[in-house]
């Protein structure tokens, strides 16, 4: 049998020493009529045959073609280096840093994780990462409304709709109420803020793809004494002003963009960076720095008192494990990029978005609104989001996150472009919408 | 914090020199990015990431590696983890699928998603549940899925308001009580009673109409099995509870006996524990909730569904508890242990179990053989608890073991139990290994016996030794402290 390495021998002396006559014996405590119940599970296949089956089904993917699609997760360059170094054995097969002494690797590269995360953001501290950037954000609210002992949140309608989808989950649970900033022009607009508000929660660019006028909804979150959390692309920070910046006091988001593959939406994780005066609230796994009996400088798992294995019910989150290996990768991957090739990263993807959006509108599409824009923007389409994507699918292009409803915008999509994205997939994708009717000449326009 | 020396081992921000680099995007001349961006959105100074040549690179990340314990190195047998060995075609899998971008066509995702329903198919079976969601990124996750979705069940039959209350073991883990806690309840801890199990008296008393649910793992956190769990079952379900299966034991009972026909309503899986996804040194993990049909409508979205056009996400689930993540799920980790399922059938799964189950019997008769106390001393199931002899502490046991090149057990857990060992050495290790560990355990005892020094100063041949781990908390260093001021103040 594959993987147990058991000869009958084995099973015998074991046995043996064990006083018992038979592994089945072993369950003898079992209720007896519920014992070895008759399972409907497919037959077991060797090596060659599972290899082949999953070839089969994955011949029914199609992730090959020029891709613009965003909303949430994107591709971007990895260089062969990154996986190759993250997905080292030792790695993949550790589990927690329970024993320091022998888990120095992982507890050094998560440390050197939490410089560039901070780095990034521009706040003192980050965790050592989440399950991804939608409970991320939750955890955020939940701390906002910890810390300023407040029951509501604000958050913007540009926070992409499944992250506020989760945010809906995690704070009903606790009857913390939630109101929805309606944007404006494709813009969150500076609201009033009531001073029962635990936090503001903005995402910059938002899902439209807009830029946020974060300095100005940050002031006016602390004018009501709440918290500003801003849910962020972390490869855009490479350009735009850091949330430290703008006094933002936790930064969160998904890091799937700085080096995992997109992976049908998982796993990425999620980061959570806060200022200083928030450490004692912050959920999850924390790594630090010490000295050995030698003096040696080392590092560990610490201010564990905040955590569900020491607290139990007190506990500021339920959350045990991190996403530490995928944490990894961004932490490799932005080693092997540096801060220049992070830069050519996120200038060529802004590039390239502008580029694609000239294009269209010289083609007579209607790309919503004149608010900036990073590397993704809104297209005002004919038809559903979500037919027009697969219009385009049939093409082989792969573009159109479908907009809902709930923006008032009718029928649009949102388009990213990436530093992965050649002139000739712009090209391509200009082909692919005339020739499904979505360009002007064909009629578009009802903006 | 003291300056680096040149025996600590150094952080890559320690190896950058200005203008190396190892990896290069493809190259755009950059445009104009105050004219498109705004000026007032870009940041003053670049983040202070590392600047290091290619091979720089490789060589502090394998360095790192080599510097981390793992199980394709040697033994792990922490007890509630489940160290089985991950084997490497998982890998091979799961890359066939990577590049699928979640907001595709589905019907440009026809074979993963075929391949994720017959997975929630495949779970369903094998803990005997009438649907599945695949949202939940760990364990703790799919605890927090479980029972939010019990409390909606208690509030759409309009007894929301009145069960407040979620009952623990008080041998539980620590992310039930944390869970519960998260979904708004309080929580009560069950006495064990002397066998190790759940105190039936106690628990009958707890039981009440304010009680929502009850958290229960089986076999539990002292590696018995809850011999009683039929009638358990029956009391909880008279009182109008719920019964939460805590799915991190599910390695010694798999494809044996299954949560749903013990009379649970809701179970997780840590497909990283039982299905083998590589724990990742913390993780990614993976959490799929199962559920009778009585709590379907409950379920997170998406769900994929089976239709005549093909497979597809489905958000329509009547009462759901909405989302719990982006996306679908931890795809990667859902591919692997799906290969893993395909691999070995029902019968290699029930002869998983089975051999679980015998290694760590095989190993407790040799542990005790060796010097070490059992302190519920019968047959256990997939792990057992242990404790050294008297005036011997399990810290200094566990150090000492790293010099011999193994890993300890999980020690400190359950709390139940004074200087508790938990041990799940898996159906993975060999006998030779787990003899091994039992004579190095044993050695170990005989030169504490000799020698009153060792055991305080162990380990001695790691790559760093006992930490001050009260100076890392009092004065918390979290991040490097570079020479200059902070460039990252936008």
């Amino acid at each position: 049998m594959p993987y147990l390495p058991h000869s009958e021998e084995d099973v015998r002396r074991a046995l043996e020493t064990i006083g018992v006559e038979s592994v089945d014996a072993l369950f003898d405590e079992l209720p007896a009529s519920l014992r070895n119940p008759d399972i409907d599970l497919p037959p077991a296949m060797d090596e060659t045959r599972l290899l082949a089956h999953l070839r089969s089904l994955a011949a029914h993917d199609r992730p090959e073609g020029p891709n613009f699609l965003g909303g949430g997760m994107r591709r971007h360059f990895i260089p062969s280096v990154t996986p190759h170094l993250a997905l080292q054995s030792e790695f993949v097969t550790a589990y927690t840093p329970y024993q320091p002494e022998v888990a120095q690797g992982i507890l050094q590269a998560t440390f050197e994780y939490q410089t560039m995360m901070s780095e990034l953001t521009g706040l003192a501290v980050s965790n050592a990462s989440m399950y991804d950037g939608a409970t991320a954000t939750a955890e955020a609210a939940l701390l906002a409304a910890r810390q300023t002992r407040r029951e509501r949140v604000l958050v913007s309608r540009g926070v992409h709709p499944e992250t506020r989808a989760v945010l809906g989950t995690y704070l009903e649970a606790l009857d913390i109420r939630i109101d929805t900033l309606d944007l404006e022009t494709l813009a969150t607009p500076v609201p009033m803020v009531d001073h029962d508000v635990a936090c503001v929660i903005v995402q910059q660019p938002n899902f439209l793809g807009s830029l946020e006028a974060m300095p100005a909804l940050t002031e006016a979150a602390h004018a009501a004494g709440a918290l500003m959390v801003a849910v962020v692309d972390p490869l855009s920070l490479a350009l735009l002003k850091p949330p430290g910046a703008y006094g933002a006091d936790i930064a969160v988001g998904d890091g799937q963009t700085l080096g995992n593959p997109t992976a049908y939406g998982g796993p990425s994780f999620g980061f959570m960076v806060v200022a200083s005066a928030l450490l004692r609230q912050l959920p999850g796994r924390l790594v630090g720095e010490t000295v050995d009996v030698d003096g040696r400088r080392a590092f560990v798992l610490t201010l564990q008192a905040r955590e569900q294995h020491i607290r139990r019910s007190k506990a500021k989150s339920n959350i045990c494990s991190n996403h530490q290996l995928t944490a990894l990768m961004a932490t490799v991957n932005l080693a092997a990029l540096g801060p220049q090739g992070l830069r050519e990263a996120a200038a060529g993807s802004v590039r390239q978005a502008h580029r694609l959006a000239d294009r269209l509108r010289d083609e007579g599409a209607d790309v919503a609104g004149e608010a900036r824009f990073f590397n993704e923007f809104t297209l005002r389409t004919r038809r559903s989001g979500s037919d027009v994507r697969s219009a385009l699918a049939e093409r082989g292009v792969h573009a159109g996150v479908p907009v809902g409803s709930e923006y008032g915008l009718g029928n649009a999509v949102v388009l990213a472009a990436t530093e992965l994205v050649s002139d000739d997939d712009i090209e391509a994708l200009v082909a692919a919408l005339a020739t499904v009717g979505e360009l002007a000449g064909s009629g578009v326009g009802h903006g | 914090m003291a300056e680096a020396t040149s025996r600590d081992f150094p952080l890559i921000f320690e190896r950058s020199r200005p203008g190396r680099r190892a990896a290069r995007p493809p190259r755009f001349d950059e445009p104009d990015l105050a004219l498109l961006l705004g000026e007032d959105q870009l940041r003053d100074a670049p983040p202070r990431l590392p600047e290091v040549s290619e091979l720089d690179l490789v060589r502090h990340f394998t360095q790192l590696a080599h510097r981390q314990f793992s199980i394709d190195g040697n033994v792990y047998p922490l007890g509630s983890c489940t160290m089985k060995y991950n084997p490497k075609v998982h890998e091979e899998a799961a890359r066939l699928f990577q590049d699928l971008h979640p907001q595709q066509a589905p019907e440009t995702a026809q074979g993963t998603l075929r391949l994720l329903y017959e997975l929630q198919r495949d779970l369903g079976a094998l803990t005997g549940m009438d649907a599945v969601s695949l949202q939940p990124a760990a364990g703790a996750h799919g605890e927090l899925t479980g029972i939010l979705m019990i409390r909606a069940y208690h509030r759409a039959r309009g007894e929301g308001e009145q069960r407040r209350v979620v009952l623990v073991p008080d041998g539980a883990h620590g992310t039930n009580p944390a869970t519960a806690a998260m979904a708004g309840y309080r929580v009560v801890e069950i006495p064990s009673d002397d066998r190790g199990e759940v105190d039936l008296e106690a628990f009958t008393r707890a039981l009440g109409p304010e009680v929502a649910a009850v958290m229960l793992t089986n076999p539990n956190t002292v590696g018995v099995f809850e011999t009683r769990i039929l009638e358990i079952a029956r009391r909880a379900h008279e009182a109008g509870a719920q019964l939460y299966y805590d799915g991190a034991n599910l390695n010694a009972i798999v494809g044996r006996v299954r949560p749903g026909d013990m009379g649970f309503d809701v179970v997780h899986l840590n497909l990283h524990k039982t299905f083998t996804t590589p724990h990742g040194g913390g993780g990614p993990g993976t959490g799929p909730v199962g559920v009778k049909a009585h709590l379907a409508e409950f379920l997170p979205v998406p769900l994929v569904v089976d239709e005549e056009q093909g497979y597809r996400l489905s958000e329509d689930v009547p009462s759901s508890i909405g989302r719990m993540r982006s996306f679908v799920g931890n795809v990667g980790n859902l591919i692997r242990a799906y290969a893993y399922i395909r691999t070995l059938g029902l019968e290699g799964l029930r002869r998983v179990s089975g051999h679980a189950v015998l290694n760590a019997n095989y190993l407790r008769v040799r542990m005790q053989q060796a010097g070490y106390t059992i302190p519920f001393d019968r047959l256990n199931m997939h792990e057992f608890v242990a404790r050294p002899p008297e005036g011997v502490h399990t810290l200094d046991v566990a150090k000492a073991l790293l010099d011999e090149g193994m890993h300890p057990m999980t020690v400190y857990f359950p709390l139940i139990v004074k200087e508790a060992m938990m041990v799940e050495p898996t159906e993975t290790e060999s006998l030779e290994t787990l003899d091994a560990y039992a004579e190095a355990l044993g050695a170990i005892l005989e030169r504490a016996a000799e020698d009153d020094g060792y055991l305080p100063g162990a380990p001695y041949h790691t790559p760093v030794r006992r930490l001050d781990e009260v100076r890392a908390a009092r004065q918390p260093v979290l991040s490097y402290a570079f020479d200059e001021e902070p460039g990252s103040s936008g």
